[in-house]
């Protein structure tokens, strides 16, 4: 394992979009007055030709990236969470995901840990509302290392992508030699035969805290990195179902339509076991600073830590 | 245009109507209001103004149509079927389960349909987006989008044009189908849209007013908008929703409502009528 490096993934979603729209010139990004905010300032710099700002209108940016798609390009339409895959969803479902066009639809500053903006900006419902369109891709990187080989497989995937962007630096848990990114292909990043741990974007760094606490105090519990919410790793799951007996998913996201739920009907059709959702339950958030939100409802390393304790009535 | 030209059109306008009654009657659904209102526009652009070559749909230096009120498919389904993009046999299938035309147009699926339509609004913006990747590639094709004047409503229709103007998409020709009616009503009752004009105008558009029924007049409109530099180009024009099926003309009721076997027949009757007028 190389050394530990604290990184926000939308940093490296920026850099990997200039590297390599250095060799492929169909790469375009589309903004909707948030250039900084989604790491695109850059690429907008070094390709000035392709780079689009589309004032704030969510929707019309998302038609304009389906009809240039439809025309060869590939085109990164950008904005929070909340306004490309939440305010547009109607035109991601119609325009870009009826005729599948090759779009990639990016939400940064999804979750909670969008932080003292509160509510209105926090979208916990972009996975569910992303995983619900017929033929979208969902990624939800879990580090910066993961993120720039996401982008990579997003724009060799011919079809419509959704990408997911943290807000806050991460620390990396993915920057190994052996490392390889598919899509629809889990990480198992820590053995174990206890319970199995699956954590997606954000949450797994904190997952990784977690469970290595756990090791400490004897509880084996695995660990598995879901980077694709869709199409979901039903073999992965249904494996660590089989192998360690009891499922806890973290997600900084509603448990409604999001992880939780994909595993849920992974697990009720394909092996039933007991299943603990962690995420935001039905509720929304509210203004605070990220980290402490974050703790507040229990997507931490401590909570993590103590909802698998319980779970083993330990 | 001489007038052999308009006269040819104009029979082609009418068997184009003559399709869209066949479908929507065969469907036994559909919007034959708005796709009447449009023969004679979908007819000038298929048959006069766009550079398409129908055994070659993909073509990538073609003119593209996108029609934003993409509910008036069996209108673009009857001009693509008579310019030879499919069989008019596909027309008796329209909306039946496993046929290719689908209620509103699945660019997957039909030869000839440049983009998914049928949410209001919507075409516009993708327009806009091929008309932006022909400039960005240098190319000079042409990107046209039709429009009810209902859809004007749609909020997204003025993102779209916000966004053409700053680009400087001149290569883009908005047309407005201004039949006046949609599902509730007089337009300008349910919620005014005027003065239309000005308001394109406002969003940095060159405007015409145009006869949508009249080949000369859409002539001398696409001709200026061909002309137009440095921004996108709107033409308003003037119809008769239901034009050429008297009992359809100017009635709100057919805007999305399919003829019994009797109205259908009166309908094919009044149009072969018309067709022999021109022969």
């Amino acid at each position: 394992m190389a050394d530990i490096v604290k990184k926000a993934t939308r940093e490296s979603f920026g850099e990997a979009l200039v590297e390599l729209g250095r060799t492929n010139p169909d790469i375009v990004v589309l903004v909707a007055d948030l250039a900084d905010a989604t790491k695109v300032e850059n690429f907008g710099k070094a390709y000035p030709d392709r780079f689009i700002e589309c004032g704030i209108a969510e929707s019309n940016m998302v038609g304009v990236a389906a009809g240039l798609a439809s025309c060869g390009k590939i085109p990164f339409a950008t904005s929070f969470a909340m306004f490309s895959a939440g305010r547009a969803f109607e035109q991601v479902r119609n325009s870009v995901g009826y005729p599948h066009l090759n779009v990639k639809i990016v939400g940064s500053h999804a979750g909670i840990s969008v932080g003292e903006d509160g509510a209105t900006h926090q979208c916990c419902e972009d996975i569910a509302l992303m995983r619900s369109i017929p033929g979208m891709v969902v990624l939800n990187p879990a580090d910066h290392y993961e993120m720039f080989a996401a982008v990579k497989a997003a724009v060799e995937h011919q079809g419509p992508v959704y990408i997911r962007l943290g807000r806050l630096a991460v620390e990396s848990c993915n920057n190994n030699e052996d490392y390889h990114f598919e899509i629809g292909k889990g990480i198992t990043l820590r053995e174990g035969a206890d319970l199995t741990v699956i954590a997606t974007g954000l949450m797994v760094g904190e997952a990784i805290k977690a469970v290595d606490a756990l090791k400490d105090q004897g509880v084996h519990a695995r660990l598995i990195d879901m980077h694709t919410i869709k199409p979901l790793d039903k073999d992965l799951v249904v494996k660590a179902a089989k192998e360690t007996g009891r499922i806890v998913t973290v997600e900084e996201h509603n448990v409604i339509g999001g992880l939780g739920e994909a595993v849920a009907a992974c697990l009720g059709e394909e092996c039933p076991v007991p299943l603990t959702r962690m995420g935001v339950q039905d509720v929304f958030g509210h203004s605070g600073p990220a980290v402490d939100l974050l703790k507040e409802f229990g997507l931490c390393a401590q909570g993590i830590e103590a909802t698998v304790k319980k779970v083993l009535g330990k | 245009m001489d007038a052999e030209k308009i006269k040819s059109l104009r029979r082609t306008a009418a068997k184009v109507r003559m399709g869209v009654a066949e479908g929507v009657y065969s469907a036994k659904s559909g919007h034959p209001g708005g796709s009447l209102s449009a023969a004679d526009i979908f007819t000038y652009l298929y048959f006069q103004e766009l550079n398409i070559d129908p055994q070659n749909p993909k073509a990538p230096d073609r003119d593209r149509f996108v029609l934003s009120k993409g509910h008036c498919a069996p209108g673009l389904y009857s001009t693509l079927a008579q310019r030879g993009y499919f069989s008019p046999e596909e027309l008796k299938k329209l909306r039946h389960i496993g046929a290719m035309l689908q209620g509103h147009p699945d660019m997957k699926g039909t030869p000839g349909v440049d983009m998914s339509t049928g949410s209001l609004g919507q075409g516009i913006s993708a327009a806009a987006g091929m008309a932006l990747a022909a400039k960005m590639d240098h190319k000079g094709y042409r990107v046209y989008a039709l429009l009810g004047d209902g859809e004007i409503q749609e909020g997204q229709v003025w993102e779209a044009a916000m966004f053409a103007t700053h680009h400087g998409l001149d290569n883009l020709c908005v047309v407005v189908d201004s039949n006046g009616l949609q599902i509730d009503g007089d337009v300008n009752k349910v919620a005014g849209i005027e003065p239309l004009d000005q308001k394109f105008r406002s969003f940095g558009f060159e405007v015409v007013l145009a006869d949508g029924h009249d080949f000369e007049s859409l002539e001398k409109a696409f001709a200026a908008a061909r002309a137009c530099q440095g921004k996108p180009f709107a033409i308003i024009a003037k119809t008769t929703k239901g034009k050429g099926v008297s009992f359809m003309e100017n009635q709100a009721g057919w805007h999305g409502k399919a003829p019994n076997q009797e109205q259908y027949e009166t309908a094919i009757q009044e149009l072969n009528q018309a067709l022999e007028a021109l022969n």
